[in-house]
């Protein structure tokens, strides 16, 4: 069966919206270094062209089937069945979309932030977007490889150069960890490579059968490039210092789109490549995701950092997308996607929204605010959006995502599930706590007379505010886009890429 | 007695190498421009790389065979030697010895190296690695006047004795066992007289492996490295770097592959221990240098562990992937070290790695050309260091040693450490001395050449992966 619909534009869209940045990152190289604002200019341009150019698979897309859109297939290195291969799904096209209107609002918010290296900055920012989308448009694994491991590249970079104090540790650490795991997986698609008879076509090897104790080898090697990304318990030591460093640009990709690939890895790759490991890990997935739900949200009470704060509930809120992929249910496994979706707009938003005012005062210390809704009242009003997002109040988005993994927990697991909840309650204490110390209580003397949001600001927090409010009141135009590729996923898994189960269920139809 | 001459076509390179070599040293003589002398020797080498078409065969009754495989290193040779002298030129001058014997001994070490990659008999093989390694000596302690640089030729001169010492031994056991230094011959009076449990065989694998080692710097036989590394020309270990390096993996493979294949066992099982041994060393110990060249020659050290990987590997596919590695690796490494002779001024050493604090902001080129280098020597994508290891990877995994190819990503790993430290210094440090650039145009075109390949063969690896294949194939 061809599980393929290649591209039916008139031109390639997904090589367009993956080289687009390419092409404004290669315009800014060229720039002069004194014309800063022209640099600006061509970033924003490039990143608005792309976020365009790619509503059109949000227009397009058929959600009626699971197979990959858009398809391109051109074969690149013929020695090793090398092809460049892309395509969306049902899982991918939402974080395509999401990575492109990312990448304006970290050129928005950066605007006035980054004074320093001003040209490199932008390329940067421009070639982490376009590598990030190639990792979800990617179907070959050499070239899902190649940007996966590229994109370290600016990401180290503006981290490091561009970050807090503590910006050096805190690069050197998110690369080397990220990079142990990544070699790790290098190992285990070389293995399934030669195994399948010299192809890196992930479709291809997704219809295969592996021996068990190979999946579980190799489930164990894809699981230490994926959970370091996640990051699940105990690797996500390197997350916090990321987060914390990182500039508001640098923080809002780690949290929007970066920490979303190693839970997408174990969608697109974990779960149908290796179904039988992976259904035998269930116990051990799900123990490590309550981990990380509860550590990570007990841990925000003794945070005295906003970004660091942010970055641990990170930990906890990944924590549930883990637990819904790994509960093998529907309901489990499209929350999981959703809440992906939505801790990237929220976090990001609560990243851009720390920005804004590390901006005005040079500090991330919560001890430093309070009473800021006085002088900032618009600010404080798209703060308590994003806080009651983060918490889950219904009617946000955060809601419908988590409410869905915790149906898909108890199905799975009923401790699971019940563990899980307690990290909703402990993630409202945490964040209204927060919300409390520096909106209300006294006005601290340091924020006093701070202006307002400017329309720049606003605007890069408006399409977050919009999103976070439709996900919550009408998820379907979302879920809809899943509900094929999920229904394909969970056959692979629960018959095991076993052929004979296959024919079992037909015989049962006839029988009928 | 009528005497034939044997047929040369296999040796032309060779023969126009050697005329080129002479005519630098003679023309040393009446040009005062040691620039011309140079350019000289790069266009004579570029003739030289075109006689290679058409030059296969093998001539002198077996001992010298010019076939894929030596093709192959002889590229590579070229390249090397090509590069090596575009980031000579101004380097020489500011280091004050601005002699024309410098391009004659590069150049006859080149074709020491060629007769190795040929070599089908040992005594060929021995004679090409003296005149390689003679003038290597001579080379590393070119700038007379510094004293570094005399420890540096007198360490290998004495070591490198040493394990000529060990080769010749070898050779010798192996002679007397077999009562032949061809290889051909070699491999059928083990299969014929079944040798292959011989204790002196093994032996005298032994002491082959020890000399082998000692050339393409593998631990416990890197010793010298580090030192001569670091006092030698920058130029020369560049030089020193990739080109010995190359031949002694050209030997390595075609001495095991042809003469000892039915020993494999033997011999893979030495390899393993030696090749884990070398990425540990290598990589470890890299971590804590903070000379640069010192810090590039444990590099250079764990990278010849990698490649090791491809021999053990043991057949034609891994040797494609070593030969692969090493292409590769001349570029990336010689870029590497061209950035770090442009930092060399007057007065100014320019080889510790905190001389390279701020230089994204002072020199943002070369910190962004050294960047492309140093991931590219970590294996990152979309560089050709990536694919170089890959391809190791993938033909290792192949013949069975995943185990160790996990150890060696995790060493690869632990090396973005130190590579990762240049870019850190150069990128988020503010700088504290102002660094003088000396560029010149033969830098400036050693740098275009290498960065373009490096980021052309990371992204299109085909045509030289193809090549590789090919020459591997016809073994």
């Amino acid at each position: 069966m061809e599980q393929v619909i290649m591209n039916q534009l008139s031109y390639p869209i997904l090589s367009t919206v993956i080289f687009l940045p390419v092409l404004g990152a290669l315009l800014i190289l060229i720039t002069r270094r004194s014309w800063e604002l022209l640099t600006k200019w061509i970033a924003l341009g490039t990143s608005i062209l792309t976020f365009i150019v790619s509503l059109t698979l949000f227009t397009d897309f058929d959600k009626s089937t699971h197979k990959m859109q858009f398809a391109e297939k051109f074969s690149w290195i013929p020695d090793w069945n090398i092809y460049y291969f892309l395509g969306v799904d049902g899982i991918s096209v939402l974080f395509v979309l999401l990575s492109a209107l990312i990448a304006i609002l970290c050129v928005l918010i950066s605007w006035d932030s980054i004074k320093t290296k001003v040209k490199e900055f932008y390329i940067s920012i421009l070639l982490t977007t376009s590598f990030m989308i190639g990792v979800f448009c990617s179907l070959d694994f050499f070239l899902f490889y190649l940007f996966w491991e590229a994109m370290l590249i600016p990401m180290f970079l503006i981290i490091g150069v561009w970050g807090g104090p503590n910006r050096i540790y805190a690069a050197i650490k998110f690369f080397l960890y990220t990079l142990v795991g990544s070699v790790l997986m290098l190992v285990g698609i070389i293995v399934l490579y030669l195994y399948a008879g010299n192809t890196f076509n992930i479709l291809d090897l997704m219809t295969k059968t592996y021996p068990y104790n190979m999946q579980l080898w190799l489930f164990w090697a894809f699981f230490a490039a994926f959970a370091v990304k996640v990051p699940m318990w105990p690797v996500h030591t390197w997350l916090p210092d990321a987060h914390t460093e990182a500039p508001t640009a640098g923080s809002v990709i780690l949290a929007a789109i970066l920490i979303k690939m190693g839970a997408y890895g174990f969608l697109r790759f974990s779960l149908p490549l290796f179904p039988e490991a992976s259904k035998a890990m269930v116990p051990v997935m799900l123990t490590l995701s309550v981990i990380a739900i509860i550590y990570g949200a007990v841990i925000c009470f003794a945070q005295t950092d906003l970004k660091r704060l942010i970055a641990y509930s990170s930990v906890s809120h990944m924590g549930f997308v883990t637990l819904g992929i790994f509960a093998l249910n529907t309901q489990g496994i499209e929350g999981g996607i959703l809440q992906m979706l939505n801790h990237g707009i929220v976090t990001g938003a609560l990243f851009l929204s720390v920005g804004i005012i590390y901006e005005r005062t040079h500090s991330r210390l919560i001890a430093d605010y309070g009473g800021l809704a006085t002088p900032m009242p618009i600010y404080a009003a798209f703060f308590m959006v994003f806080t009651l997002a983060a918490v889950g109040l219904p009617g946000t988005n955060g809601f419908i995502g988590e409410f869905l993994i915790l149906l898909g927990g108890f199905t799975a697991n009923k401790l699971a599930g019940v563990l899980g909840a307690t990290g909703i309650i402990i993630g409202a204490g945490y964040m209204l706590w927060l919300y409390q110390k520096i909106f209300f209580t006294e006005v601290n003397k340091k924020v006093m007379g701070l202006p307002d949001m400017d329309i720049r600001e606003t605007i890069t927090l408006i399409p977050l505010i919009i999103l976070v409010l439709w996900i919550g009141i009408y998820p379907n135009p979302f879920l809809d886009f899943m509900h094929p590729s999920v229904q394909h996923l969970l056959e692979r898994v629960n018959t095991g890429g076993v052929q004979e189960a296959n024919i079992a269920k037909t015989i049962m139809e006839v029988i009928r | 007695m009528n005497f034939q001459l044997p047929d040369l076509t296999p040796m032309i390179p060779e023969l126009l190498m050697t005329a080129l070599a002479l005519i630098v040293i003679l023309i040393d003589l009446l040009i005062k421009k040691k620039e011309v002398i140079a350019l000289i020797s790069i266009a004579g080498v570029a003739v030289v790389a075109l006689s290679l078409v058409g030059s296969s065969g093998i001539t002198f009754g077996g001992m010298y065979i010019s076939d894929g495989y030596s093709t192959f290193f002889k590229l590579i040779f070229f390249i090397n030697v090509i590069l090596t002298i575009l980031i000579s030129i101004k380097y020489i001058a500011v280091e004050k010895v601005n002699y024309g014997e410098y391009y004659s001994l590069i150049l006859f070490s080149t074709i020491g190296m060629m007769i190795m990659a040929s070599a089908g008999d040992l005594i060929v093989l021995y004679l090409g690695l003296e005149l390689m390694a003679l003038s290597t000596y001579v080379l590393a302690g070119f700038i007379r006047h510094d004293i570094k640089s005399n420890e540096a030729a007198l360490k290998y001169f004495l070591l490198g004795a040493f394990s000529s010492a060990f080769l010749l031994y070898g050779i010798s056991i192996v002679y007397g066992l077999t009562g032949t230094t061809d290889l051909k011959a070699i491999a059928s009076f083990i299969n014929e007289r079944g040798l292959t449990d011989n204790f002196s065989l093994l032996l005298s694998v032994i002491f082959l492996i020890v000399a082998f080692g000692f050339k393409i710097a593998a631990a416990p036989f890197h010793m010298w490295a580090p030192d001569v590394y670091e006092g030698a020309p920058t130029s020369i270990t560049a030089f020193m770097s990739v080109g010995p390096k190359a031949a002694g993996f050209a030997v390595l493979g075609r001495v095991f592959m042809v003469a000892f294949v039915s020993v494999k066992v033997d011999w893979v099982a030495i390899l393993i221990p030696i090749s884990i041994l070398t990425m540990a060393v290598g990589n470890i110990v890299a971590l804590s240098q903070t000379n640069i060249k010192r810090m590039l020659a444990y590099s250079s050290i764990a990278h010849a562990g990698y490649a090791l990987l491809g021999i053990i590997t043991a057949n034609n596919e891994g040797l494609a992937s070593m030969m692969n590695y090493l292409m590769i690796y001349a570029f990336m490494n010689i870029g590497a070290f061209a950035v770090i002779i442009m930092l060399r001024s007057e007065g100014f050493k320019g080889d510790s790695i905190y001389d390279y604090e701020g230089l994204a902001k002072t020199h943002p080129l070369a910190a962004v050309l050294m960047l492309i280098f140093m991931f590219s020597l970590t294996g990152i994508p979309p560089t050709a260091g990536f694919i170089g290891k890959l391809y190791i990877f993938m033909a290792a995994i192949n013949a069975g040693y995943t185990w160790l190819v996990v150890i060696a990503v995790i060493f690869s790993a632990i090396s973005a450490y130190f590579y990762l430290r240049i870019i850190m210094y150069m990128y988020m440090k503010e700088p504290k001395t102002s660094v003088q650039l000396s560029v010149s145009p033969g830098i400036a075109l050693a740098l275009a050449i290498t960065v373009i390949a490096v980021l052309v063969i990371g992204v299109l690896p085909s045509a030289v992966i193809n090549f590789a294949r090919i020459a591997a194939s016809g073994f």
